[in-house]
């Protein structure tokens, strides 16, 4: 076992932890309570003080509820459904970059990013798109009106919108030269954050990743007031819960991939973090505070806008946001070349 | 370790592409495919090709079936038809036609290239700089004219998919000669094409 | 170890041999569509592998353009599918024999 390939495990599941068993749990409490607080109620108050082991309750609840298989469904595409929505959920935020480069006492330089190639950006649009089979394993292998109505929705949704997506992170990469996420940051360590300089840009990003979670205003694949649950209809207890997880896990992901292009990733304007143990905890921290803000957004925008109708949602993703982001695309391609940027 | 990886995901792609060729529902065939194509982006990436992995995951996978399993669930095709399906004769000669094939270009490709060493990967060969200039360069006009062909599928896709707008398309009609009815059906779709 | 190049070659012509198999042996339109998919992703294998025997990048370029045509001609085909389906409500290429004698 190298140093290198311990050191990969050790980040990979430092990022596991971190998401799926520490931030998954906070953020149930957090929307419930947010949802409490912005709908002007208490919510959940009764187990622990202020409610905080209300995620304890709902996975023991998770844990201890009947699994059922509809009769009529189709079963193994019913159960490839919430796997495949956590599997390429824990598998995208490989490529973003927690904290400066840790040198060792050995003078070993260790990048404190788990896939340190040059596709970085690439790779994590490529994993997050696998993320489409799972509306529509679940959907169809529901055997569900409801649930067909959602997979073929979302399916719709989130290829539409991947492409703006695509476009606004392109126009950051352009300036910088490299898919690698580590120069992003390093490029706005010395030119400033990317969201003063390619605000259009971010706001195609903003829009476009709350379409890619699935979360309102653009949630119709699991409209609860529409389409009963949409996709996740047909599935209780832990196979829920799976989807429930892989949910926030992608909302982090993005967060942290949004707080990377845009906001300098682990680095603040005009600190220098030293490479050591030090550096490592003080970058991640960093990153944490960020994402931590970016997931209080997603909550705060959940319960202040209403949903997007399906066809005001596809009309946004290919008439508005798509022309936006390919203008940006354009401007800073102009002005790259120009050498003005 | 190398050699493990690429048994590994080598026996599973083609076991799974059996199961591709073989299952008589179609969904599963494709879900099928998906693991297909991971396991050769798995394998592109040994072979020192890791953009290339990426595009295939993002394009072919994300993407174009994708659009394979909406189609199929925008059609309702369920299993094939037991009925009239293959019978066990054909589908042993295509058996052992497919073996014989296989076994000839394998033969050939092994008796050709089993004795090549590969020099070592070189962090060149693996630079996006050189293949993006690459393709910007020397394959230029190539790239356009690809832009150009997916412009062009995405205008005929969308004529030839959309719902009929009325006085396109002529229902077959209940009387006449199915092979009429269905050529001027065709006819007055491909006209308004 | 390094794995010999001839493995990758010998895999790419047993995936091309089972997406024949499949595109001549089945019925449903998609499914047939499908193996032709398997094949276009052999043939890939297979450039990549010469690309890489040869150190020539130019393997890679190339199949990012088979790649991008095989979008067009999915799109296309897909297209073409529910075309034909809404007039003759089916897929099933036994039963689309309009050219045939």
């Amino acid at each position: 076992m190298s140093v290198e390939l311990l050191a990969t495990l050790a980040k990979y599941f430092a990022w596991v932890i971190a998401l799926l068993g520490l931030l998954a749990p906070v953020m149930v409490w957090v929307e419930r309570r947010g949802m409490a607080l912005i709908q002007d109620r208490r919510g959940p108050n009764r187990v622990g003080p202020f409610g905080l082991i209300q995620p304890l309750a709902d996975v023991l609840k998770f844990i201890f509820k009947e699994e059922i298989v509809p009769t009529a469904a189709d079963r193994t595409i019913y159960l490839l459904g919430p796997i495949l929505a956590l599997v390429p959920a824990l598998t995208t935020f490989v490529v973003i970059p927690m904290a400066p480069d840790l040198v060792l006492k050995s003078g070993l330089r260790i990048p404190m990013v788990v896939v340190d190639g040059d596709v970085g950006v690439l790779l994590f649009l490529s994993l997050s798109s696998l993320g489409v089979y799972s509306l529509v394993c679940s959907g169809y292998g529901s055997n569900n009106k409801y649930s067909q109505l959602g997979a073929i929705r979302a399916s719709a949704q989130l290829i539409s919108y991947e492409l703006a997506l695509g476009m606004a992170i392109l126009a950051v990469l352009l300036p910088v030269g490299s898919f690698k996420l580590a120069d992003v940051v390093a490029y706005q360590q010395q030119h400033g954050w990317n969201v003063l300089l390619q605000l259009p840009g971010f706001l195609v990003f903003l829009v476009a990743s709350f379409a890619e979670t699935n979360r309102l205003p653009f949630d119709l694949p699991e409209a609860e007031s529409e389409l009963v649950s949409g996709y996740n209809t047909e599935y209780g207890s832990m196979k829920w819960a799976l989807f429930y997880s892989a949910e926030y896990v992608n909302m982090a992901s993005l967060g942290a991939l949004m707080s990377t292009l845009y906001f300098g990733g682990w680095s603040l304007p005009g600190v220098t973090l030293p490479n050591s143990w030090l550096g490592v905890l003080a970058g991640g921290a960093i990153l944490g505070a960020k994402v931590l803000f970016w997931m209080a957004f997603f909550v705060w925008v959940r319960f202040t806008f209403p949903r997007f109708r399906y066809d005001q949602l596809m009309r946004l993703g290919w008439k508005v946001l798509l022309p936006i982001a390919l203008l940006t695309l354009l401007g800073v391609a102009i002005l790259v070349v120009a050498k003005v940027y | 370790m190398e050699v493990a990886i690429f048994v590994l995901f080598a026996a599973l792609s083609v076991g799974f592409a059996i199961v591709v060729v073989a299952h008589p529902h179609p969904v599963k065939s494709t879900m099928s495919m998906v693991v297909v194509l991971f396991c050769l982006a798995v394998l592109f990436v040994l072979l020192g090709a890791p953009f290339v992995a990426a595009l295939q995951v993002l394009v072919y996978t994300g993407a174009i079936l994708v659009l394979f399993l909406f189609v199929l669930m925008l059609l309702n095709i369920g299993r094939e038809r037991a009925a009239h399906a293959t019978q066990p004769a054909q589908r042993w000669v295509a058996l052992i036609g497919a073996a014989f094939f296989a076994g000839f270009l394998g033969m050939l490709l092994w008796r050709t290239h089993g004795p090549d060493t590969l020099d070592a990967l070189t962090p060149d060969y693996l630079s996006i700089h050189r293949l993006s200039w690459e393709l910007f360069t020397t394959w230029l006009l190539p790239f356009e004219l690809v832009g150009l062909l997916l412009l062009v599928a995405v205008v005929a896709a969308y004529a030839m998919a959309r719902a009929p707008q009325p006085g396109e398309m002529t229902p077959p009609q209940a009387g006449a000669l199915p092979a009429a009815a269905a050529a001027e059906g065709a006819e007055g779709g491909g006209d308004a094409a | 170890m390094t794995v010999p190049i001839a493995w990758y070659m010998v895999l790419a012509a047993v995936l091309f041999s089972i997406g024949t198999v499949g595109a001549l042996t089945r019925r449903n339109g998609i499914t047939i569509f499908l193996s032709i998919e398997l094949m276009l992703n052999a043939v890939n294998l297979l450039i990549l592998s010469y690309a890489r025997l040869l150190g020539d990048q130019a393997g890679q370029v190339i199949v990012f353009f088979v790649l991008a045509v095989a979008a067009a001609e999915a799109a296309i085909g897909l297209a073409l599918f529910i075309a034909v389906y809404r007039l003759r409500r089916t897929i099933d290429v036994n039963r689309l024999n309009l050219l045939r004698w």
